[in-house]
């Protein structure tokens, strides 16, 4: 089962909206609330990174028994290299996000952590796309 | 997910003879509880947090609290009296907090007991889980950690932000802490003694009678502070001139936003207040973006419990005046010590209830989840609210369920009939073989 998301560039007000609307597929669906936690970090920190960096892109939530897939796919501006991406601390958001609270260099090490995998593919000058992979404890039964 | 055999108890009630059936109260309702059926507002009970929006936003009063009446001093040989701090915010300053006290003793209590006293207690013992010298509690309980004195944010949790459980302070709240102490510390084995919590809120009354986080309430009845305020005003005259309070400013605060926050005295600390709020804030939180923060005092009501669906001032006017009240006494109370209350944790942990499953079969859940998806593609995203269901989103739910018409959308019922009409037409169109000449 999938669900497809726009997440816009242009509002910042609105950046968490896909994660929050998925959550509440996964919470009608009785999925454990530990799973549902780690799929709310990491999609949203993966939302948040779309709108800062972006200017926004597509998220797409796949269902299964067994696992919730999630891919961001976005037409920015990429990411030359991932390995430094990845370091915690590490950061290119402007100033005004830093002090939003936000571009601390901490999404993507913060999605690794909350996801079982995580892909990171990027081409610069064409996009980036992120895969988040988490498991379900138990398929089938409501726990 | 439900607990075995535990029926959904909860103290917002419905007076149909004041109901119109207007849909204002599903609109408001942050869980989503209400419907509209028969031209009457239902709640279902499962998912009622026991906030109080319908009853503060019913336009004709018809959403009340079941709470228990003054008569109810009747059962027991030694009644006492114990208000929650928002009481004094309803009085005008120039009334003193012993007058209270005493208007209290005047309408038939032989004792009074500050729940304000308990806070600083709940204080005491959460600054000690903090610090992680609290035994028997868990080890590592993820921070920040989430206040659990209101009783509508501790159902909000479990039933929306199951995930959060765990951040919940799992110490019994104020009122609780309260009674206790009356009845095991101050009339230890004693009996008839009947201790009746003067409340703000419905919340408090669904806590009395069926809590979370412990199995009995020591609360034996609760009465809404809007039914005792017209008595104990009239009461006030013949309060006696002995000064009788013992609480503190810090206990005192409690009843308002940031009074819990500032008594614990952690500056990384969030205080949110109204039911909204609340959602708002527990959703940055579940989505990891509070980092850094150790605590969360979170209050349904605006203002906090000064704003109360039972209290009868505004929340904002009352906040002021406690405030005022609050910084004019010592910070704790003073004239007695009460440190000889056993532990303050919770005799058993809250599970997760979600409000929101579709089925316990996932694979049922996932099929009705398409159903829904697709029906709300064919209603018209107006939420009008017509249906009795506060969204369209909603309707679909409730028919994917089972409990509501795909017809009850007034646009799909004129569709439907549209559609039967052109149907008629084209009937009469067709004649008789016989009949259809050139």
């Amino acid at each position: 089962m999938k669900y497809l998301y726009t997440v816009r560039g242009d509002d910042f007000a609105r950046a968490g909206k896909a994660s929050t609307e998925f959550k509440h597929v996964l919470s009608q669906l009785g999925i454990d609330p530990a799973v549902i936690k780690h799929s709310s970090v990491a999609m949203y920190e993966a939302e948040i990174n779309m709108v800062i960096h972006a200017g926004g892109g597509v998220a797409e939530a796949d269902l299964s028994p067994e696992r919730v897939l999630i891919t961001m796919r976005d037409r920015g501006p990429g990411i030359p290299d991932i390995d430094l991406a990845m370091t915690e601390g590490y950061s290119t958001a402007p100033e005004w996000i830093r002090e939003l609270g936000f571009g601390a260099g901490m999404g993507l090490p913060n999605m690794r952590r909350n996801a079982d995998e995580l892909k990171v593919e990027s081409v610069v000058g064409e996009g980036t796309t992120v895969t988040i992979l988490i498991r379900l404890p138990t398929a089938g039964e409501g726990k | 997910m439900s607990p075995v055999g535990l029926p959904y108890f909860h103290s917002v009630t419905l007076d149909p003879d004041r109901c119109v059936g207007c849909t204002t109260c599903i609109k408001q309702c942050p869980s989503e509880a209400i419907r509209v059926r028969k031209g009457k507002a239902r709640i279902i009970a499962e998912r009622c947090i026991d906030c109080g929006e319908c009853i503060r936003t019913c336009p004709h009063g018809a959403k009340k609290a079941v709470s228990d009446s003054l008569s109810a001093l009747g059962d027991f040989r030694l009644k006492v009296a114990m208000p929650a701090p928002a009481l004094f915010s309803q009085f005008e300053e120039s009334i003193s907090i012993d007058r209270i006290l005493g208007g209290l003793l005047a309408l038939g209590f032989d004792e009074v007991f500050e729940v304000a006293e308990a806070a600083e207690l709940v204080t005491a013992a959460t600054k000690g889980l903090m610090e992680g010298r609290m035994a028997g509690t868990p080890d590592a309980q993820p921070r920040p950690l989430v206040s659990s004195a209101c009783p509508a944010v501790v159902k909000l949790v479990q039933v929306r932000y199951p995930s959060l459980i765990p951040n919940l302070v799992p110490l019994l709240p104020p009122m609780e802490v309260a009674a206790r102490y009356v009845k095991e510390v101050l009339h230890p084995g004693e009996s008839g003694i009947g201790v009746f919590f003067i409340s703000p809120c419905a919340g408090k009354v669904t806590a009395a009678r069926a809590p979370l986080g412990y199995e009995k309430s020591a609360v034996d009845a609760v009465i809404g502070l809007k039914d005792i305020y017209l008595p104990l005003r009239a009461a006030l005259g013949k309060a006696g001139k002995k000064p009788i309070s013992h609480a503190g400013g810090a206990g005192l605060a409690w009843a308002m936003s940031e009074g819990e926050s500032k008594a614990l005295g952690e500056r990384r600390s969030i205080s949110v207040d109204g039911i909204a709020n609340v959602i708002g804030v527990l959703e940055a939180l579940e989505n990891g973006k509070l980092k850094g923060i150790q605590y969360i005092e979170a209050l349904a009501c605006p203002a906090g419990c000064v704003g109360g669906p039972l209290t009868v001032e505004n929340p904002y006017i009352s906040r002021s005046r406690l405030g005022n009240r609050a910084i004019s006494l010592m910070p704790t109370a003073t004239s007695r010590s009460l440190g000889c209350l056993g532990s303050l944790a919770w005799d058993n942990p809250i599970l997760p209830r979600s409000s929101r499953l579709l089925d316990p079969d996932m694979l049922r859940a996932m099929i009705m989840l398409e159903e829904i998806e697709h029906l709300v593609g064919q209603l018209p995203g107006l939420d009008c609210g017509s249906c009795g269901s506060p969204t369209c989103q909603s309707l679909a739910e409730d028919v994917v369920r089972g409990n509501a018409l795909e017809t009850d959308c007034i646009f799909r019922l004129r569709e439907t009939v549209r559609e039967l009409a052109g149907r008629l037409l084209a009937l009469e169109e067709l004649k008789p073989p016989g009949l259809d000449t050139e």
